[in-house]
């Protein structure tokens, strides 16, 4: 081709291709998009939850965007541990206090971050959570520690509205 | 197609056959030469026919009646199991059906793996057959998730959540694949859709996957090409159709035996409990038909490399043709080669086994050694093995054993050396 002169057919070729991609794309993306998240999905996108009744040590699970929430009332000592972990020994090093910004309150999505299944309370051998699937064991700031699991339990958007609510979302 | 030219008799058939030539196409697959020291493990091909055709059957039957929604998946099943006449049995010839269709396809592929089956010229009908294998897997998964029990959502959230490992993309292809960002109502009905589809799909791979086979014909135990026609080959019908009849009758007892006698046995009991996003099983397990895979996936610690490991323990079988640097297709002809043969045999039922179990201690110790061994025959076992063994002769014909005024395969050998 690159000795050969560029003509008006060649042109003409190349035009046609080009424009018959775009067309086809434009066909092909809207079958591929509506596989994803529709409206009615992403409305329920916030949840707000009474935590008055929650005790000192204990966990509730809420759903939010069909999703396990941990949210645990976290006593002195479980703090105190998760603020005594040095970050060498974290396989994804974060602070405890940029996890909870109100230490006695814990809020993340309660999801192993391996492949998704919900992780025990109270389990594991770090006093956290230890999740039953593949074996990832979290720390009491829902950090990984050990297994598979390659990130922390993520920490969902949330906000305490008064002292009793929390808005996850 | 057809080896020889074939005219129907009547004067209507004529008619017919030169417009649309079916009964060629007919007398080709009836007359189609086979050679004729096929053993009963040829017959699983037949056996998969069957087993593909009584899961499309009982499938469009259940679909009569199952419905995709999330709130009503669970119930439509026990519904099915209940209300529907015959309804269950109808369902539990499906679900074992699934495993037993699994078990025709190892026996399938492990023969092919002993006699060569899948070396020059038939490395088309192998590849197509590994496709139909995965496409088989993708089918089995996504039907195991439309009676939305706990196994069925657990598992469903484990296995998408693989493709969470790729980077950059990989947490947007998840949510695509929900259609949220849980698993959920939207991720059934694709399910149903794709698991409708599959099968039909595999119908037609199982077509080329048959058309590709009868381009050089079969193999054999022997695994030496074949002179066609001679007094090598049998035809097709009705030697081996009533051949593939004993031999599907005798699975089909086996078959029935789990239907009518144990139709929960190879099933999890947890799958009995309606789907809850906020309760993981404490044991979650696969479908026994992928626990060696499930086994790789977990003795690798990393989350992105476990799952390349696992796609490659199946992908690698696709470059087997090339891998297997030896031009003797059949084990009975390579005295190492059968040994390495039935230690991967092994090797991939211990995988099975450890897959069931915890993925801690020894069983992971076990699946760690397993997992490197499956792959070492495949990458450095095989192509070095091409090179280094010495192979036994083969005979002249795969009648000169039999024929040639010897019993044996070692006498054929002689008759060879005196030459």
């Amino acid at each position: 081709m690159s000795d050969k002169k560029v003509n008006r057919r060649d042109f003409i070729f190349t035009a046609t291709y080009a424009v018959g991609a775009v067309g086809v794309g434009a066909t092909v993306w809207p079958l591929i998009d509506q596989m994803n998240p529709d409206a009615s999905v992403k409305a329920l996108a916030s949840t707000e939850v009474d935590v008055s009744s929650v005790e000192p040590g204990k966990t509730i699970t809420v759903l939010w965007r069909g999703k396990p929430v941990f949210i645990k009332r976290r006593t002195q000592e479980e703090i105190n541990e998760a603020r005594a972990v040095k970050m060498e020994d974290l396989p994804d090093p974060q602070k405890d206090e940029d996890r909870a910004k109100n230490p006695e309150w814990l809020v993340m999505l309660g999801v192993c971050t391996h492949l998704g299944c919900v992780p025990l309370n109270d389990k594991g051998d770090y006093n956290g959570w230890f999740c039953p699937c593949h074996g990832s064991h979290y720390d009491t700031s829902g950090r990984i520690r050990k297994g598979p699991a390659p990130t922390n339990m993520a920490i969902p958007n949330y906000e305490f509205l008064d002292n009793k609510t929390i808005k996850i979302g | 197609m057809s080896d020889h030219n074939y005219t129907p008799k009547s004067k209507f058939g004529k008619w017919f056959n030169d417009r649309l030539p079916l009964m060629s196409l007919a007398n080709h697959l009836t007359d189609y030469p086979t050679p004729k020291n096929l053993n009963y493990w040829w017959t699983f091909g037949g056996i998969l026919t069957f087993c593909l055709i009584t899961q499309i059957v009982t499938g469009l039957t259940l679909a009569m009646h199952y419905i995709a929604h999330a709130d009503m998946a669970f119930d439509s099943v026990e519904h099915i199991m209940r209300d529907v006449n015959y309804g269950w049995l109808i369902r539990y010839i499906h679900s074992n059906g699934a495993s037993m269709f699994f078990l025709a396809v190892y026996i399938h592929i492990f023969r092919s793996l002993f006699y060569g089956s899948y070396k020059s010229p038939r490395e088309i009908i192998w590849i197509l057959g590994i496709i139909i294998y995965l496409l088989m897997m993708a089918a089995a998964f996504m039907g195991y998730v439309l009676p939305w029990g706990q196994m069925s959502f657990w598992g469903a959230t484990v296995i998408t959540n693989l493709f969470s490992a790729i980077p950059l993309v990989g947490e947007g292809i998840v949510t695509w694949l929900w259609g949220g960002y849980s698993v959920d109502n939207p991720t059934l009905t694709r399910f149903f859709t794709l698991h409708y589809l599959i099968p039909f799909l595999i119908l037609g791979l199982v077509v080329l996957h048959i058309w590709a086979l009868h381009v050089p014909g079969n193999n054999n135990p022997v695994g030496i090409d074949i002179k066609k026609p001679s007094k090598d080959t049998v035809p097709f019908h009705p030697y081996i159709v009533i051949k593939d009849t004993f031999a599907l009758l005798m699975f089909m007892i086996i078959f029935a035996f789990f239907v009518f006698y144990s139709p929960n046995v190879l099933g999890h009991a947890d799958n009995y409990i309606e789907a809850n996003p906020l309760v993981t099983p404490a044991h979650i397990v696969p479908e026994w038909y992928l626990l060696p895979f499930y086994a790789i996936l977990r003795s690798v610690p990393d989350k992105l490399l476990g799952v390349i490991a696992m796609l490659s323990a199946i992908l690698i079988l696709a470059a087997l043709p090339w891998l297997d640097t030896s031009k003797i297709r059949s084990a009975v002809f390579r005295p190492l080669y059968r040994q390495f043969y039935w230690i991967l045999v092994l090797d991939v039922l211990v995988l099975g086994y450890v897959g069931a179990m915890p993925a801690e201690g020894l069983y992971l110790l076990i699946a760690r050694v397993a997992t490197a061994y499956y792959f070492a025959h495949f990458l450095i076992i095989l192509p070095l093995l091409g090179f280094k063994e010495k192979t036994l002769p083969l005979p002249f014909s795969i009648s000169e054993p039999v024929l040639g005024g010897s019993s044996n395969l070692s006498m054929a050998k002689n008759e060879k050396t005196r030459e």
